[in-house]
């Protein structure tokens, strides 16, 4: 069998492959992952590409295990990832809590389906986005990226791998069973014209490197383990030195950073797309395939006359707070289209602290919203 | 660390963080021994400290990787094997050590142990097993001896517990040995050589936990712990694993007891690897429509 080496030109292929794609373009060279339906297509896809370029495909025993062997092969200086649904998710979430704290860079895709619990393994769902942000204990701050189309699937993964390497943290890829599923023509430019990050490495010499004394960006340069650097590093709270410090002063120095250093750095980090805001009456807030399907009902509405405008949300967290407040002044209604009973929903409330009302339109999931419901809250929200 | 009235260092004191000292383990606990065996049994295998890795879970055991100048991970509790086996796959430069306890591998993390050892991940787990979770106040554990007391089975222990070494080899443990905090010469000699085996090598430490397990089943010191060590331990090497359980303050069956060689997960990787491809990687071929990654979706 011959190597394929880099994919470069136009392709169909599914959200899922072109997510598996997308970690190729930029630069993972690991994978560990379980079987889980919707998500099961971007191992497939990585166990057939890895070995060919010399990276490593590992199918390990639980998402337990597979969470924790990126984060250990990314401290072994390779970019790693893994892909779930729901209930993978859920198991990832003790340590993904462990690469926040760790400040590990890796990615990990929740190809949502509908919960709770085994729910429906084949069907649809945009239930895990509060999850996303708040599923792991404690405090942090997190980075996730919501695609609406196999294209944006190859991109965002290569996005949220520059992320990780940028920020230090876990970065999320929030895709949905659709947009997985689906099959459509993904562009891969040749390897020259993509932009990769990685992490920046320490300048100090062993004996003075600190392994989370941040830099302005409130990021710490990463030693990789086998470097000579003999470093220490522990999901206990710590202070610059990787030593555990068990006081309240020094778990305030290290939340208020972790949480700062997504704060700080939003606007390099969010990326929204805008249609139609400026002079509209109601904006449709939505992501992911939700998206899709709003913004089909958002161009029919303003057939019908209505001034409506569209707000794709492609970075869900950190969550565009600025962005909401300021549209919130001057249009009279957000509709918020979402698989699930409302939870992006409650942001966009909360950021238009009552200037602009926001109107949910959920789904309990199993398929996409029908656009004549998006249509029809929208009419209500002019009326 | 400096004796005191002495500035002479002892030849271990540079593989540890002796700014981290005093550690948090009570007197009497096996570990300080075990740690001192470990650095030295390290020592002589000439593998490069640099290339050294060690990752702990949770527990008492589990801060051993914050006393070692290492390369070390703290990691979560029961995930110690497979953090270790992304470093171990991703770099196999790595020389990847875990030093866990009882209740981290073989409860928690027991389904990481099993898998770790069945596709012989290049790597040595040091398994202490002081019979209870020590850290958090001697509850009763997977390897708690039937009848012993707990502070979860005041009455007694009706559970069976795990013949560790019997897990392990069971399992596809290509080197199986226990010892215990006692055995110091052959404990050292036993992680020199599972250090240098290649592939899954599993290395049980029966340790005192006078502080709780101790003093709960009538052993109240380390004393008394190393002193019923001494008389009721029984050197077997070869021995069948199956045959190796330990009841309360029975007799301890000690020695190496599986040493089988064995492909490694990387061996057999390789071979599946060279045999399905060619070997070299083309060049990509941009002669095709150059595309671009600007903007996002395409209308």
């Amino acid at each position: 069998m011959p190597r394929v080496g880099p994919l470069v030109g136009e392709f169909f292929m599914n959200g899922d492959t072109a997510c598996a794609e997308g970690a190729i373009s930029a630069g993972c060279r690991f994978f560990a992952g379980y079987p889980i339906t919707p998500a099961t297509e971007v191992a497939e896809r990585m166990s057939a590409r890895l070995p060919e370029i010399d990276g490593i495909f590992v199918q390990m025993e639980d998402e337990l295990a597979s969470m924790n062997a990126i984060l250990g092969a990314s401290w072994a200086g390779v970019k790693a990832m893994t892909a779930t649904s729901g209930p993978g998710f859920s198991l990832m979430m003790e340590n993904l809590g462990l690469g926040v704290m760790l400040e590990t860079p890796c990615v990990l895709a929740n190809i949502q389906r509908a919960g709770p619990s085994t729910g429906l393994p084949t069907l649809v769902g945009q239930g895990d986005m509060m999850q996303a942000r708040w599923g792991s204990h404690g405090c942090y701050s997190i980075i996730a990226l919501s695609p609406s189309s196999p294209q944006e699937c190859y991109q965002l993964t290569i996005k949220a791998f520059n992320l990780s390497e940028k920020y230090r943290l876990p970065v999320l890829i929030m895709s949905d069973e659709i947009v997985g599923h689906m099959s459509e023509k993904v562009v891969i430019p040749p390897p020259e014209d993509i932009e990769i990050f990685s992490r920046r490495k320490p300048t100090a010499v062993p004996e003075e490197y600190l392994p989370f004394e941040p830099d302005a960006d409130l990021v710490p340069p990463m030693a990789n383990a086998g470097e000579g650097y003999r470093f220490h590093v522990t999901g206990l709270t710590h202070d610059e030195r990787g030593y555990p410090v068990m006081t309240a002063e020094a778990q305030d120095r290290l939340v208020r950073r972790l949480v700062q250093k997504i704060e700080q750095n939003k606007t390099d980090i969010i990326d929204i797309e805008e249609d139609g805001i400026d002079n509209a009456e109601v904006v449709v807030c939505s992501y992911g395939i939700s998206a899709r399907v709003s913004q089909f009902a958002v161009e029919r509405a303003r057939d019908e006359g209505i001034k409506v405008g569209m707000l794709r949300l492609v970075t869900v967290w950190p969550f565009p707070e600025e962005t909401i407040r300021q549209i919130s002044q001057r249009v009279k209604a957000f509709v918020v289209p979402e698989i699930n009973y409302g939870q992006i929903a409650l942001e966009v409330e909360r950021c238009a602290g009552g200037a602009a009302d926001t109107i949910l339109v959920p789904n309990m999931g199993g398929s996409a919203h029908r656009p004549e419901t998006i249509i029809d809250a929208i009419r209500g929200a002019v009326r | 660390m400096n004796l005191k009235g002495s500035d002479e260092k002892h030849y271990i004191d540079k593989y540890l963080r002796e700014d981290r000292m005093p550690h948090i383990w009570c007197p009497g606990c096996g570990l300080g021994s075990i740690l001192h065996c470990f650095l030295s049994g390290l020592i002589k295998t000439g593998i490069s400290m640099d290339k050294v890795v060690v990752v702990s879970g949770i527990g008492c055991t589990g801060r051993v990787a914050g006393y070692l100048k290492l390369d070390s991970f703290h990691t979560t509790h029961g995930r110690a094997i497979p953090f270790a086996t992304g470093l171990k796959l991703a770099n196999p430069k790595l020389k990847v050590v875990v030093f866990s306890g009882d209740g981290d591998l073989i409860a928690i993390g027991g389904n990481h142990l099993i898998h770790a050892a069945r596709r012989n991940i290049d790597m040595t787990v040091i398994c202490v097993n002081n019979f209870n979770y020590g850290m958090t106040g001697g509850q009763l554990g997977p390897t708690t001896p039937l009848t012993a007391r707990t502070t979860t089975s005041p009455i007694g222990n009706y559970e069976r517990p795990f013949n560790v070494p019997y897990l392990a080899a069971a399992s596809g443990a290509v080197y199986v040995a226990r010892w215990t905090s006692m055995h110091v010469r052959r404990l050292e000699q036993t992680i020199t050589e599972g250090l240098l085996k290649r592939g899954f090598s599993f290395i049980e430490v029966i340790s005192p936990c006078p502080t709780v397990y101790g003093r709960m089943n009538r052993q109240p010191t380390g004393l008394d712990q190393l002193r019923y060590y001494r008389e009721n331990s029984v050197i077997r090497h070869g021995a069948d694993p199956k045959e190796v359980d330990i009841d309360l303050n029975g007799k301890i069956v000690v020695g190496k007891f599986i040493d089988i060689e064995r492909p490694t997960y990387s061996d057999l990787l390789d071979e599946v690897v060279q045999k399905a491809f060619e070997p070299e990687l083309p060049k990509p071929d941009t002669s095709k429509k150059r595309a671009t990654v600007a903007g996002s979706t395409p209308k």
